[in-house]
């Protein structure tokens, strides 16, 4: 195990480790924004007459699955190549004002003032919700119907059991075991977490009071599972626990998602339409910077955590071309790609609202 | 003449080549030898200098305070702490004894035909990926206990005086007890091969005479073969116990990821290396970064202190030898 020839793999390897992590240092020296990313194998551009445009972005996880997928068919439509790292909404953040990426994702939006400070605008993407999900036999998704007053008591840790009256008094049909709810939550920062905490705190001054919002915050109960994937995995493995997850997750995992209670009174099963309704009833003209928290939306039939995805651009970009490159796919993306963000579960934006999102870029890039 | 010549001169030539080679040959392993002290300096400081906002704001609190709110930007490092303590000491009640019966079974009792196998069989298992075994604690070993195990600890144990505070909680399959099991199956290979290796080098005749002096096989194990190589064994140990302290794919999936202190080992916790990995990416102020990076910090000061006061224990052990 100790031969010689083990210490000097070993030695070899510290190296070429260390070698490694020195390159990216040496091409932060180099203008980031001029430095391209090496093409990749079997995207090659497809006429040599075409310029084709090559855009970065970073940011939030939520958005990966469609980004990719519409890069890709905006790829074969133009030959541009979008290289997009789902790195997490903070760290698309930090990328964006540190100027290498053309372009960053957040699922929790920045306010006017911290865009103005750096020079950044910012637009809505795409549209998804958080989804409240249970692991309770003979519950089937959409049966289970919660409250944001209950749904806080439990993430609270007031309300423990899953026979407590104030469940089994929306509940009438079900019958609920004698057990304890065991809470599962997001153990990394997150924008799910931004959206179901401010939509929490929206409801339940205690909740506001105690935990408050965040992408991260300081859980009474339960336990942490890493990304969507692992509050799913956790929810799945432990009976009786509640989680909270995208959509998308719960219906990939066939996981049973509880309906929840909206401000206009009415149950509201999580789909594209009651995402969509929560969309179009939100006051998107009169939020600066499309500066909205969609939760807890006043029309009839929005869901109330619905959430949304935003873009963050430089208003007057070091290199326009780039970012004018970043704008055409996106205008595409908003006009082209609804049928690609149905068929992952997402929500294009309301027509309107993709209007509202063309006059910003008219008004407010310049390119 | 010139014959002559060569045949007087070629031995001082080929000392001062010697010398000369002898001299660059020590400044490398000198280099190689530094090299070591300097990376080590060089991460201790760079990380004490990421965590200076934290420990400029919370001062020696940071050690001792049980919160960490990223929303009122309150962090304090003692539940990680204690996380990262009691799984690695669960993990080396766990994997000491059996690796000594591992070690003990393929030097001493196991037929020679097998000793191969299964020797590299325990190796193999130290290449295995973490992020594997930490796949097959929350989906195969997670369950198993939540269902079989915990329950049964929770309504036989948890009710007794003082030891139910360790043993009663909800039977979750996920918290510091199975993040304990799993890391000391991990460790488990790294330590049986050190003391296989070790076993091996007990020289025949010391064996022999024992066993001749009507010696049962447990009393030459334990009176012959361990103390003859007992510091080579806690060596091997310690390997273990570094590794158990600093790991973090493994713990982070059955561990439950939870910022709360709980004396049961069947409630969630958190660990410093699960914490670090769960919440780097998006910390998302000056303070909470800083705090993380703090946080590394504070897993090698613990690690230097754990490892320091074994290696002290051990100088007790040989002083009170006369060794």
């Amino acid at each position: 195990m100790n031969s010689p020839r083990t210490r000097l793999a070993i030695v070899s390897l510290a190296m070429t480790l260390a070698v490694v992590a020195c390159k990216p240092s040496s091409n932060d020296t180099a203008a980031p924004v001029a430095d391209s990313a090496p093409p990749l194998p079997g995207a090659a551009a497809p006429a040599g007459d075409r310029v084709t445009a090559d855009i970065t972005g970073a940011g939030a996880t939520f958005i990966y699955p469609l980004l990719s997928r519409w890069s890709a068919d905006y790829n074969k439509s133009t030959g541009a190549k979008i290289n997009y790292q789902s790195i997490g909404s903070g760290g698309g953040i930090a990328q964006i004002k540190a100027g290498t990426v053309d372009f960053g994702s957040s699922d929790k939006p920045l306010p006017p003032e911290e865009l103005a400070a750096v020079g950044l605008g910012q637009f809505p993407s795409a549209i998804g919700g958080v989804v409240p999900v249970v692991n309770l036999a003979g519950v089937k998704p959409g049966e289970m119907k919660f409250t944001g007053p209950l749904l806080a008591d439990i993430f609270l840790g007031k309300v423990t059991m899953w026979n407590d009256p104030v469940i089994a008094s929306i509940n009438p049909g079900l019958t609920l075991p004698s057990t304890k709810i065991n809470v599962v939550h997001r153990s990394d920062g997150s924008g799910t977490t931004f959206n179901w905490v401010n939509y929490l705190s929206k409801v339940s001054p205690e909740f506001k009071s105690k935990v408050g919002e965040g992408t991260s915050v300081n859980w009474p109960t339960g336990i942490g599972g890493k990304g969507n994937e692992g509050v799913a995995a956790y929810t799945k493995q432990i009976n009786g626990s509640l989680g909270y997850v995208e959509l998308s997750y719960a219906l990939q995992n066939k996981m049973s998602h509880g309906a929840v209670r909206n401000k206009a009174g009415k149950f509201i099963v999580p789909n594209a339409k009651s995402f969509q309704a929560a969309a179009a009833s939100a006051d998107w003209r009169n939020a600066t910077d499309f500066h909205l928290i969609m939760t807890d939306a006043p029309g009839e039939n929005a869901y109330p955590i619905a959430a949304t995805n935003f873009i963050l651009m430089y208003k007057q970009p070091k290199d326009p071309k780039r970012s004018k490159d970043a704008i055409d796919f996106f205008r595409w993306a908003l006009n082209n790609g609804q049928q690609q963000a149905a068929a992952l579960d997402y929500v294009a934006l309301p027509p309107e609202l993709v209007q509202q999102v063309e006059a910003y870029w008219a008004s407010e890039l310049k390119l | 003449m010139n014959a002559i010549t060569t045949s007087i001169h070629a031995p001082k030539d080929r000392n001062a080549r010697d010398a000369r080679a002898d001299r660059s040959f020590r400044w490398v392993v000198t280099a190689a030898g530094v090299f070591v002290l300097i990376s080590l300096a060089a991460a201790a400081l760079s990380m004490l200098w990421g965590g200076r906002e934290a420990f400029q704001t919370f001062g020696w609190g940071f050690f001792t305070s049980t919160d960490w709110d990223p929303v009122q930007q309150k962090f304090g490092a003692f539940v990680p702490i204690v996380g990262t303590l009691v799984s690695a000491a669960i993990a080396m009640i766990i994997a000491v004894p059996v690796s000594f019966g591992i070690a003990l079974y393929l030097t001493e009792i196991a037929p020679s035909w097998l000793r191969m196998p299964v020797g590299a069989a325990v190796e193999l298992l130290a290449g295995i990926p973490s992020i594997i075994y930490g796949m097959w604690g929350l989906f195969v070993l997670a369950p198993f206990l939540a269902e079989h195990v915990y329950p049964w600890l929770d309504e036989n144990i948890g009710p007794l005086p003082l030891l139910g505070r360790f043993f009663s909680g909800p039977p979750l399959g996920l918290g510091m007890g199975t993040a304990g099991l799993v890391l000391g199956i991990m460790v488990i290979p790294f330590i049986s091969s050190v003391m296989r290796e070790v076993f091996l080098t007990v020289p025949t005749q010391l064996k022999e005479s024992a066993y001749a002096l009507g010696s049962t096989t447990f009393e030459v194990a334990w009176d012959v073969v361990l103390p003859y190589t007992r510091s080579a064994v806690i060596g091997g140990i310690f390997l273990g116990l570094g590794r158990a302290l600093g790991e973090t794919m493994a713990v982070t999936f059955v561990l439950g990821n939870a910022h709360r202190l709980s004396a049961s080992l069947l409630e969630p916790g958190n660990s410093i290396a699960a914490t670090i990995a769960n919440e780097f990416t998006e910390a998302d102020s000056q303070l909470y970064l800083s705090s993380l990076i703090a946080l590394g910090f504070v897993l090698f000061i613990v690690t230097f202190v754990v490892l320091a006061a074994a290696r002290l224990m051990l100088m007790q052990l040989n002083r009170r030898e006369g060794n």
